[in-house]
């Protein structure tokens, strides 16, 4: 196949994404490693897009990390996410849109097993209804919150104040991404360029700039492997995986990744710090990491946002290589501050991997 | 027909991930887990097909089970649609009921996992709720872990965060009526009573290896399996 034919090939895997109306739904590993990520997400959905979307305060874990390491029968998640559904349901809404990779992994999992298994819906609806007296319809649609900046990239490049080009020599940035196992592989129908030709992200890197790499551990899992990272005997299994990927992609010299699931930027942001305790290794420029960026900071960040207001201060890996390459005009000296320019103190410098501040 | 096959084909997980087995080893390809630790996810899944009680009962004791990450690479690309990661699912689902995880190093770390994550999810409404997780027990976190732990509340502020506050937003307190709805559903069908066999067969394997074990996080017993690998697990 001729390389035109494959950049284009992704087309034949295209989903429907609502246009508006959504009901939004939160991530519990973005929330806790990302805080700045969702109230980001939310600016842009409401304050740029003007798009409608609604969060109901009493949505809870969809259980999924329970369910995945195995602690959680399917019968429990099957109805907690019944109850997602019945909140969303009860505010007349149809679009759903979470925020989490394992939980749209999830919410296509349980809808799939409801249309080849009618009985076990019925036996859902009775779970929930005698649990909590809830009814739910299933979702007209869903899409996770990164296929939704997908849809409206060009409006949001139309929209920005800076791009992903290096403002010195005015060539694209060269960007990794990762879309995370649980978006596509389970079921590639269900994810923007199916598994094979992922382009969710592709399509937000190409439209805002930048020059995607295709390096050939692209695909491979970032490590997380829920019980294999949660419990620490088991973490090996995690940092090899991170290594794998990161060995695969230094030659290709990245200046930034951006990642889709809320799991995978912690585990390439927290593994380069890892490696490089470990193994002396450091994958960046002069001793320091690659940046690795959620794609609602990525998305601030061309908006023009303050990289400290949308939480970048939490990384590992010092994105100020990435904001200087840029050209955007940040203030160094608020990084490490609280509200009303509380100062917070700096975090201790590793051993190995520099930071620049 | 073996037993303990009868019981893993009331699960859906099997179901929908066993059909037929050509044994051509894609998923062994693929799997990263496979590339790591002494795993092989053609041969669990020729195992189940075979329907060999008495290599299943030994599966389900073993470490074995506990190997897959449960990234599903396997369901993209098996030519026959099958899904050895659901396969372990069923085999995991059934070791608990069974009282047989606790036969394996890797099995017996389900009781860290049910009172931190099934604590939380139960507690707090999140999967992880991490103020006070610190880099004693997740070093790979780093010093700037340590500098948001020491400053938990203001970072969260600082990046408009709801911390236990009312309302929407990130980690706010979830209210308690939905709450109880969620330890309702979890009484209702059946997580309850897997939390209740982690912990009684943990209790009795910890009795049985003369190690103290509490309803606290940081007995003998919970710190053993929190840390111990015998370094059998790995592919040379």
């Amino acid at each position: 196949m001729n390389s035109e034919a494959k950049k284009t090939i992704w087309k034949n895997y295209q989903k429907e994404i609502a246009d508006d109306n959504y009901f939004y739904l939160r991530s519990c590993v973005r929330q806790n490693f990302f805080p700045g990520a969702e109230p980001t997400f939310l600016r842009i959905m409401k304050e740029e897009l003007q798009k409608d979307i609604y969060e109901d305060p009493g949505h809870t874990t969809c259980t999924g990390i329970g369910y995945h390491t195995d602690i959680v029968p399917f019968e429990t998640t099957m109805t907690i996410v019944a109850r997602q559904f019945a909140l969303m349901t009860s505010h007349g809404y149809k679009n759903l849109v979470p925020s989490c990779i394992t939980s749209f992994g999830l919410y296509s999992e349980v809808i799939d097993t409801w249309n080849h298994h009618p009985e076990i819906l019925k036996r859902i609806r009775q779970n929930l209804k005698k649990a909590t007296g809830r009814e739910f319809e299933i979702p007209k649609n869903l899409a996770h919150s990164s296929d939704i900046i997908y849809k409206f990239r060009k409006e949001i490049a139309a929209k920005a104040k800076y791009k992903l080009i290096n403002s010195n020599t005015g060539e694209p940035l060269k960007v990794v991404e990762h879309i995370g196992c649980h978006y596509s592989k389970m079921f590639p129908s269900k994810g923007v360029g199916g598994a094979e030709y992922p382009y969710v992200l592709v399509g937000m890197i190409e439209s805002w700039g930048g020059e995607l790499i295709d390096y050939p551990e692209r695909r491979h899992c970032c490590g997380f492997g829920f019980r294999q990272y949660l419990v620490q005997a088991n973490r090996g299994f995690t940092f090899a995986c991170t290594k794998k990927k990161f060995e695969s992609m230094e030659p290709y010299k990245p200046d930034m990744i951006i990642t889709n699931c809320p799991g995978c930027p912690m585990f390439l942001d927290k593994g380069q710090y890892a490696i490089s305790e470990l193994e002396g290794k450091t994958y960046g420029q002069d001793g320091m990491g690659i940046p690795v960026f959620t794609f609602e900071e990525v998305a601030g960040l061309i908006m023009g946002y303050d990289p400290w207001d949308i939480g970048l201060q939490v990384h590992q890996i010092s994105v100020e290589p990435l904001l200087n390459k840029m050209g955007i005009n940040y203030d160094p000296e608020k990084k490490y501050l609280g509200i009303n320019g509380k100062y917070l103190g700096k975090p201790v410098s590793p051993n190995v991997l520099k930071t620049c501040c | 027909m073996g037993k303990l096959y009868d019981k893993l084909t009331q699960d859906v997980h099997l179901q929908e991930g066993l059909k037929a087995c050509i044994n051509c080893g894609t998923c062994t390809a693929i799997c990263p887990a496979a590339e790591f630790y002494n795993y092989d996810p053609r041969e669990i899944t020729n195992t189940i097909q075979l329907r060999d009680d008495e290599k299943i009962e030994e599966l389900l004791k073993s470490d074995t089970i506990w190997y897959c990450g449960e990234c599903m690479s396997c369901k993209t690309r098996c030519p026959r649609e099958n899904t050895p990661g659901q396969i372990i699912m069923a085999l995991r689902a059934l070791s608990q009921e069974l009282g047989y995880f606790t036969e394996s190093e890797k099995g017996r770390q389900q009781l860290y996992i049910k009172r931190t994550i099934g604590g939380w999810i139960l507690n707090t409404g999140y999967c992880l709720y991490l103020e006070g997780v610190g880099t004693d027990g997740h070093p790979e976190q780093g010093p700037i872990w340590d500098w948001r732990q020491k400053h938990w509340s203001d970072v969260m502020a600082r990046v408009g965060a709801n911390y236990k506050g009312k309302g929407t937003g990130v980690l706010r307190k979830i209210p308690d009526e939905a709450l109880k709805e969620i330890r309702d559903i979890f009484e209702a069908t059946g997580a309850n009573e897997r939390f209740e066999k982690i912990e009684k067969h943990s209790a009795k394997k910890a009795k049985e290896l003369g190690m103290k074990l509490d309803d606290k996080n940081n007995n003998e017993y919970i710190k053993h399996i929190f840390s111990v690998n015998n370094n059998h697990h790995n592919k040379k």
